[in-house]
């Protein structure tokens, strides 16, 4: 009777702890899931951009353009008074004041889009076309549907007077959404609907590219000799524990040390991808060691035997045999490594990498922006379409983060599975 | 006793003691081994003889609490002399362990990349023909001659054991050693194994470390038994088997202990 019991009890428990298990993996799920719904619900709409058609005729007088093959003179004519002209005629106004919220609807870059397009068209001189121009944020977020309509006039960043004209250019069929290439070909901006990550993207990419190079060569020739060739005494015994240690160090005091040493005493560039990238392989180096090492111990002894056996010196032994069959670990463990400093903020805020940079970067050394300082920076900002694009961003990131962590994976079961 | 006088000493080993730390492992060896002969060592688990075995190439001094005193003549020459290069020593002296251990490279790759380090092959002709002669020594090269460039860790235990005994005699050495070339095989493979050592001693000298007593009987030609880090006796194999002179020796040959 008591052995039945116990038995029941047994029983009992391993069906308990599965619920435990099942309970905190549903959690966790449901954790996962609470942030991609957030981060999508929020971003998607920041890959589409709502443009206004506006006819407007290149008229040459009103340009001031007299031969469409002057280069200067197409560069400087007044595209700024055409559209402007040509913009306001779209809805009846009766004073300055209306005049002023009929083109704020607009972008400011519509002098430019224009310009853009007739240096692409010169053919059009005298002709009438329907421009597609970027809407301003207010009208973006209006068309969707991100704007609430219902709250007083004077707490609303459109008037009254602007909802008008807004459902007044739907009926006319002169709203339309198109897909949001400003989002990955621009740099910052301060207006949200001319704002794009694609200098963020940059900076990011040149700044793991210069961490891959300084901190790869130097983590594997740290690791093999550490492993393989140094001395086992108290000294290396020391080493091995700051690594360990440095691999725990918060990422901030790398940031410090950038600031101190890269920038103050080497006077590096300040806010560029080469410091960022500095001040990241410093913190990359250990993650990079650790799994370096623990892969060249998991090279079976029989095949550093076999290889000293055949008459192959030590070096040819490491690096004929244990270093190409710890590599698989190694570049998973470097890949991860990277990922980590991708998605690093702390020590770029301090090399000043949170600077406002319009300009995309063309190299390492211009300064730049990198993706998660550009969550922080347009996370800090009130527009909407901010809010949107910081979702966007951390959207960008993930999307990154997601691809460097299958890699390593890939990158491990595919030179693995070579020999077995 | 007419056969001693033709043989010619190619491994004179002199007072060897080994110490791993403090542990001493092997305590004064004097033996000698003989050109293009099957010596057997044997003893149980743990006397010392894989160790003694790894002290002819100096696979031992990878271990570093590893202190190694006493002489081991090859043809006359102290290998244990300060400046001796252990490369050219394991040029000369080849080993197969005791688990097949191929490189996870291709079975060519294998066999070439000894001649490889050491320069033996001028160009890729001289290699083919060194790859294919040595697996061809190694009763190999009828199974593995259409399947060169796949993965050597692909083929059987008995195949791999034999691809290392390729690998080893592809650089020409003059003794090869084998630290129990058979424990981790089947019989047949086993037989394989056995049939190509007895034909390997022609041009080879060959030492071999065994658990298996028969094994030892049917290969070799003279046997020493270890005991406790001492060598016992040693002597001609079918006298070691039929009449030892130590009371112990015949106690592990008939399996009183061990």
């Amino acid at each position: 009777m008591n052995k039945e019991l116990r038995r029941k009890k047994r029983y009992q428990a391993e069906k308990r702890f599965q619920l435990y298990g099942i309970i905190a993996i549903s959690l966790a799920l449901f954790f996962v899931g609470l942030l991609v719904f957030k981060v999508f619900s929020d971003g998607t709409s920041a890959f589409s951009r709502t443009m206004i058609k506006l006819d407007v005729t290149f008229d040459a007088n009103k340009l001031g353009i007299t031969n469409v093959n002057d280069k200067d003179e197409v560069d400087n004519a007044d595209y700024y008074t055409l559209i402007y002209e040509e913009f306001i005629k779209s809805y009846p106004f009766s004073n300055r004041e209306e005049e002023k919220q009929i083109i704020k609807l607009l972008s400011p870059d519509y002098e430019f889009e224009a310009k853009n397009y007739f240096l692409k068209n010169k053919d059009q001189l005298n002709k009438t076309v329907t421009l597609l121009l970027t809407a301003s944020d207010d009208f973006d977020q209006l068309h969707k549907g991100n704007f609430p309509r219902d709250i007083p006039e004077d707490r609303r960043r459109l008037s009254n007077y602007q909802l008008k004209i807004y459902d007044q250019f739907l009926k006319d069929g002169k709203v339309e959404k198109i897909f949001n290439n400003y989002l990955f070909s621009k740099g910052d901006s301060r207006d949200p609907e001319l704002a794009g990550f694609g200098g963020a993207i940059l900076g990011s990419l040149f700044t793991i590219l210069i961490c891959l190079l300084i901190s790869f060569p130097i983590a594997l020739a740290a690791a093999v000799y550490l492993e393989e060739f140094a001395p086992k005494n108290k000294l290396t015994d020391l080493i091995e524990i700051n690594i360990n240690n440095l691999a725990a160090v918060p990422s901030i005091v790398f940031g410090l040390l950038g600031l101190g040493i890269l920038l103050n005493v080497f006077e590096l560039p300040r806010s560029t991808p080469l410091v960022g990238g500095i001040a990241l392989s410093l913190m990359t180096l250990p993650r990079i060691i650790i799994p370096a090492r623990a892969s060249l111990k998991a090279v079976p002894p029989s095949i550093r035997e076999g290889a000293l056996a055949m008459g192959a010196s030590k070096v040819q032994t490491v690096f004929h045999h244990v270093v190409p069959l710890a590599m698989p670990g190694t570049l998973s463990g470097t890949i991860i490594g990277l990922a980590q400093a991708l998605g690093e903020t702390a020590p770029l805020l301090l090399i000043g990498m949170v600077a406002f940079v319009v300009e995309l970067p063309g190299s390492p050394m211009d300064p730049s922006a990198s993706l998660p300082v550009q969550v922080y920076l347009w996370s800090e900002s009130a527009e909407r379409g901010f809010v949107e694009k910081t979702s966007a961003t951390i959207m960008m990131l993930l999307g990154f983060l997601i691809v460097m962590n299958s890699l390593a994976v890939y990158a491990r079961q595919k030179f693995e599975k070579k020999w077995n | 006793m007419e056969l001693e006088n033709k043989r010619e000493s190619k491994v004179i080993s002199k007072n060897i003691d080994v110490f791993y730390g403090d542990k001493q492992a092997l305590f004064g060896i004097d033996l000698e081994i003989y050109k293009n002969e099957v010596t057997a060592l044997i003893g149980p688990s743990g006397c010392g003889k894989s160790t003694f075995l790894r002290c002819i190439n100096r696979m031992n001094d990878v271990i570093d609490i590893c202190k190694i005193t006493g002489e081991i003549e090859i043809d006359n020459f102290n290998i244990y002399k300060p400046d001796v290069d252990v490369v050219r020593l394991r040029e000369k002296v080849g080993m197969v362990f005791q688990k097949p251990n191929p490189f996870p490279k291709s079975i060519y790759d294998n066999i070439a990349y000894g001649p490889s380090i050491h320069g033996i092959a001028k160009d890729k002709n001289e290699m083919d023909h060194i790859v294919e002669t040595s697996l061809q020594k190694a009763a190999l090269w009828n199974e593995v001659k259409d399947r060169l460039h796949e993965p050597g860790t692909g083929l059987s235990g008995g195949q791999q054991q034999r691809l290392c005994i390729a690998r080893a005699i592809s650089i020409n050495p003059e003794i090869i050693l084998m630290d129990e070339p058979c424990s981790a095989l089947d019989p047949i493979a086993t037989a394989k194994i056995e049939e190509l050592i007895d034909s390997l001693k022609r041009s080879f000298t060959i030492v071999i470390v065994t658990h298996s007593m028969s094994q030892a009987a049917r290969v070799s030609q003279r046997t020493g038994f270890f005991h406790l880090g001492k060598l016992i006796e040693m002597g001609e194999t079918e006298k070691i088997f039929k009449n030892p002179n130590n009371t112990m020796t015949q106690d592990y040959i008939t399996g009183r202990f061990g």
